[in-house]
């Protein structure tokens, strides 16, 4: 126990029997199991736990729970430190590691702390008034000496170790908070049936019964609670969650809650994740979350050992912690004077009890002497003494009268603020109730009720009421059956009258609103004087309100000193609204499993597998993994692969995958009339068993994707796009289908994972084709020409598609079989082409022998080209209407000047070209306005021996033969380049009907 | 958000797709204008309250869905299949 030495020998909710090492700023402490960091500390005599924000003043607790504005440390070390941590939260295990934040050199003696010496220059709207000018200096100079002086706590500098998972959940009834409320709704709900979850932040259930003395029933409180929490466990439809925040709610009943699953261990457990993020579906939910105690400004009520009263209790009772040796309270409710009567319970010395009010109940008077305590009614405390530590307090009774007073804790209560964050997630506006003096929920969002403190009903009897009654309720609302309400259980008295004073004008010292901040009263008085009145401007001319507490001890003070400046009441000045997350939320519990190559799946084709065999180097395209090249070992490198694939298939044969085109299959006796009308050309006249190229536009003008279409009979069509639009244009056609003329009978389905295609190119693919091609199919010159598309069977009965189309310009055929044959069918097809010297290509090739062609893909059609701009501006019809159709005639999209699609070729053979560069005219600047087009593609042809490439030129097909020069500011080239037609190898098209 | 397809059941906004107002209607045919088009292409209405719009149902049955919804609240009145609604259902 002497390593403890504010630990109370007994009572408590620790566990004394399971002691736990910690260490703190590098000093070695014990704990307990049950104990939070914020309460070992404490037992341990450390007071002082942090530094504040902008002055850089000793701090220590100000509260036991989510609200704590001072104590912030780095949990962890390494890839796991985590800043901004909450003491007060963070639940103790053995060998945690924790240090201090916001100092320096050392919490002790920390060199900033001058900072508060020059206080005056350091007032609100001191960022905007001194560092306005010049503004250059802002990033390079201000920001990083603010950023060092007044930081928060450093984020970890390595990839985090562990993983997050997100998980879904639905349920009749979910319950927020495990106080005496939400047990009491969860316990009625669950009665019912009804499927119930039930969510805290805290790793034990009870919420302030934990933290109070009390009798339910004629008994204390903690057998209720035990009897309560063995009911739960034993309904089967009820879940309980503990460490589980609801920190979000959002529209149609979702609620988003993270579970630290592995916070409260030093590593998480093999293959359980350190947190997980919720998302949970409910019916109704009964907001139970309790309310927060409002602090009091005063000069000096920064200083380690001024606590907030029921904090004091939740030290005293749940921790078995004594946070002081003298006590002092301060009150201006009765509430406060609970901390009396337990402080005095477990043998504490309470010194003094300040009570702003005049009029003391004769019961607490009877308390106060028989603890021996001093009573100052109509009093205030008007400052605090003590360096790192409170040592004492001066005490302004109502006729200005002064006294000193020794004490090492002072217990300050000014009633309590319902958390009611949640309601006002979607908007709600709370309402200001005269009585309690607080913020209560407004309008509520649909299915969600608010029970006990969270609804401003602080009594521990309304709390049970609120409970059992809303819980019936949202389970009978939710369908289930309920039998007769059974009494509410009684509890014993409480008194829970209130005058609050939200603050104590002192003759000198900073009287913090906002501790976090360091946002002081003269602060808000100076936003007042400034003109920034409304809640809104105060928040962020003084940032009052702001960082990881979001003002949840401040705001309400805040509002009520404007209010005190500008003369009005509170509830005119403005509402205090809130918005998601309740509390901070890590954003791996929000991403998951996506993260690094998680973060999207990666697709493979039908036939990676065979790739693989070969050799293949793989590239991410999209969602795809492709096959790029296919190295040998006798390559030089990466140019000469590439280089011999192409030769090898423009010289005999080879073979690319190509599943990964979208395929729609249409079918209906409208199917023809439909493409009619998302294709810019024809298509009823499209003969069955062939294919023919087909462009789509947007509605707006601008191209949107191209592909082949084949007519496989007489009212069914198998379309292909562009790898990177399938989804895209399936979306696209099931709009114009469904939305503009679902009257046209036509099914489409997408049959892109269903079919494995293949690219068989060369002026030896038909003899490998004839290979695996079933006999009983022609597929002669004759009985199968260019763009013949047809079903047949392949492999002895196996269906495919052959389609006779070609993207390299060679005669080449595109052959699909279902995908599991994919595999079977590449390996068939080497073999068939063995003789022939058949060679896989991939990507690269694809693209060189594309662009020799002068065939577009993505990158010219890339959004903002017009089929003019492509060169293809014949192929529209004039003869029907199609989507695109009037915007594409727009004056801006058909004058003449506009980039339109070209070759060019290096006047210098030996020059390599770059994609992205841009055209100026010889001897022009390099400016904006000489811009006349850029370079879309560029590729090195193996068959002419140089490097080519296409763009977009001003005026283009008028200026072939022009010199021009391409520049790349970006990598810094400039290459003289000659405008030609985009087609640079066979212009007849004579190897295509070979 | 949820959305209650007429296919599917109540599905999460994450299963969907929005579009926007469906009160426009394509000018269809060679008669049409360019004005009209224009129209059609660009202008929408941007109401506070409700206002009848398009989504995709693209992880589920990929039906193209009049939602009927109050832009303010997200409350939604009604969902559809597109092919099947009432034009102007919300004006």
């Amino acid at each position: 126990m002497s390593k403890q030495p504010l630990r109370l020998p007994n009572g408590g909710l620790v566990d004394r029997a399971r002691t736990l090492s910690f260490r703190f700023d590098g000093k070695s402490y014990d704990g307990h199991a049950g104990d939070t960091l914020a309460s070992a500390l404490l037992a341990n005599g450390v007071g002082l736990m942090g530094r504040s924000f902008k002055y850089h003043r000793p701090r220590g607790l100000l509260s036991a729970g989510p609200e704590e504005p001072n104590a912030l440390v780095e949990l962890r070390a390494g890839a796991r430190r985590e800043p901004n941590t909450r003491a007060t939260m963070v639940e103790l295990f053995q060998n945690l590691e924790a240090t201090s934040q916001n100092r320096w050199p050392s919490l002790r003696f920390d060199v900033l702390s001058v900072n508060g010496l020059a206080g005056p220059a350091l007032v609100a709207g001191f960022y905007y008034k001194t560092f306005m000018w010049p503004a250059a200096f802002w990033e390079k100079l201000y920001e990083p000496l603010i950023r060092r002086a007044a930081g928060l706590g450093r984020a970890a500098e390595f990839e985090d170790p562990d993983h997050y998972e997100k998980a879904f959940a639905f349920c009749d009834v979910l319950v927020i908070g495990a106080g005496p409320a939400g047990l009491s709704a969860a316990l009625t709900a669950g009665r019912s049936g009804a499927r119930v979850i039930i969510c805290d932040e805290d790793f034990q259930l009870g919420g302030r019964l934990l933290a109070e003395r009390r009798e339910i029933d004629g008994r204390a409180a903690a057998d209720w609670l035990a009897t309560t929490l063995a009911e739960l466990a034993s309904l089967s439809e009820v879940r309980i969650m503990p460490r589980t925040s609801v920190y979000g709610l959002y529209d149609h009943g979702i609620y988003g809650a993270v579970e630290r699953v592995s916070d409260h261990v030093a590593v998480p457990p093999p293959h359980q994740p350190r947190q997980r993020g919720w998302r949970i579906y409910a019916k109704r939910a009964v907001l139970a979350a309790g309310a927060l105690e409002r602090p009091i400004v005063f000069a000096g009520n920064d200083l380690p050992g001024v606590m907030l009263a029921g904090a004091v209790r939740a030290y005293v009772n749940r921790f078995a912690v004594l946070p002081g040796r003298k006590a002092v309270i301060f009150t201006s409710g009765d509430s406060g004077w609970a901390t009396v009567r337990d402080l005095a319970e477990v043998g504490a010395h309470v010194a003094a009890v300040v009570d702003s009010r005049s009029e003391i109940k004769p019961e607490f008077k009877s308390l106060a002497s028989r603890v021996g305590a001093r009573v100052f009614a109509g009093s205030v405390v008007e400052a605090t003494r003590g360096g790192r530590a409170l040592r004492g307090i001066t005490v302004r009774d109502a006729s200005g009268k002064r006294t000193a007073l020794a004490c090492d804790i002072l217990a300050v209560s000014n009633g309590w603020n319902p958390t009611l964050h949640l309601t006002s997630h979607q908007n709600g506006k709370p309402v200001w109730d005269e009585e309690i003096q607080a913020f209560v929920p407004g309008v509520l969002p649909p299915g969600l009720s608010v029970a006990g403190s969270a609804a401003g009903r602080f009594t521990l009897a309304e709390a049970l009421q609120d409970g059992a009654r809303l819980g019936r309720e949202a389970a009978s609302e939710a369908g289930f059956a309920m039998a007769a309400a059974q009494p509410a259980p009684t509890t014993d008295a409480e008194a829970s009258e209130l005058k609050p004073i939200w603050r104590v004008k002192g003759r000198k010292g900073k009287a913090f609103v906002d501790l976090q901040n360091d946002v002081t009263d003269k602060d808000v008085e100076l936003a007042a004087r400034e003109g920034f009145r409304s809640v809104e401007h105060l928040k962020r001319y003084t940032t009052l309100g702001m960082a990881t507490d979001q003002g949840k001890t401040s705001n309400l003070s805040g509002l009520a000193l404007m209010a005190e400046q500008t003369g009005k009441a509170i509830c005119d000045t403005g509402t205090t609204t809130f918005r998601p997350p309740y509390t901070p939320v890590a954003i791996g519990a929000l991403a998951g499993h996506h993260r690094g190559k998680d973060f999207r799946p990666v697709r493979l084709t039908p036939t990676h597998d065979w790739s693989r065999e070969q050799g293949a180097v793989f590239l991410e395209t999209g969602q795809w993994l492709r096959a790029q090249y296919y190295p040998k070992f006798t390559d030089k490198d990466w140019l000469s692969t590439v280089n011999r694939e192409v030769l090898a298939t423009r010289g005999g044969v080879g073979i690319c995958d190509v599943s990964t085109l979208g395929k729609i299959d249409l079918q209906g006796t409208d199917a023809a009339e439909f493409l009619e009308r998302v294709y810019i050309n024809a298509w009823k006249t499209l003969p069955i068993g062939k294919a023919r190229y087909g462009l789509m536009l947007r509605e707006d003008g601008f191209v949107m994707d191209d592909g082949t279409t084949s007519r496989l009979g007489e009212n069914h069509f198998l379309m292909t796009t562009t790898t990177i639009n399938a989804t895209k244009v399936m979306q696209h056609l099931e709009f114009c289908h469904q939305v503009l003329w679902p009257h046209l009978d036509v099914r489409m389905v997408s049959v892109s994972e269903q079919w494995a295609q293949v690219a068989v190119a060369g002026p030896r693919s038909r003899e490998v084709l004839r290979g695996i091609v079933d006999a009983k199919h022609d597929i002669s010159n004759e009985a199968f020409p260019y763009l013949a598309a047809r079903e047949i069977s392949v492999g002895g009965g196996i269906p495919a598609r052959l389609f006779r189309i070609s993207f390299s310009g060679e005669l080449a055929y595109e052959l699909a079989v279902p995908a599991d044959y994919g595999q079977a069918m590449m390996r068939a097809l080497m073999a068939a082409g063995q003789a022939f010297g058949i060679t896989p290509y991939g990507l690269d090739a694809m693209s060189v022998m594309r662009i020799e062609k002068g065939h577009v893909i993505g990158s010219e059609l890339n959004g903002q080209t017009t089929v003019r701009d492509l060169g293809l501006a014949k192929m529209m019809s004039s003869k029907k209407d199609f989507i695109g159709r009037l915007m594409a005639k727009r004056e801006a999209l058909v004058q003449s000047d506009r980039p339109t699609l070209v070759g060019f070729k290096p006047i210098d053979k030996g020059k390599s070209l770059s994609g992205g560069a841009h055209f100026v005219g010889i001897r022009r600047a390099n400016k904006l306005e000489n811009d006349e087009g850029y370079v879309t593609s560029v590729a090195y042809s193996p068959n002419l021996q140089h490097w080519i490439g296409l763009g977009f030129l001003k005026n283009g097909p008028a200026r072939i033969g022009e010199r021009i020069r391409a520049v790349d500011l970006v990598r810094n080239s400039e290459v003289e380049v000659e405008i030609c037609s985009p087609v640079f190898f066979d212009h007849e098209g004579t190897r295509l009907h070979g | 958000m949820r959305i209650a397809c007429p296919h599917c059941g109540l599905r999460d906004l994450q299963e969907f797709t929005y579009l926007g107002d469906a009160s426009p209607s394509r000018p269809d045919g060679l008669a049409a204008t360019e004005s009209a088009m224009f129209d059609y292409v660009y202008l929408r209405e941007n109401p506070r309250g409700l206002l009848e719009e398009l989504w995709f149902h693209n992880a589920g049955c990929r039906a193209w869905l009049a939602v009927c919804r109050d832009t303010l609240t997200h409350t939604i009145q009604s969902v559809v299949p597109a092919n099947k609604r009432k034009k102007g259902a919300a004006a």
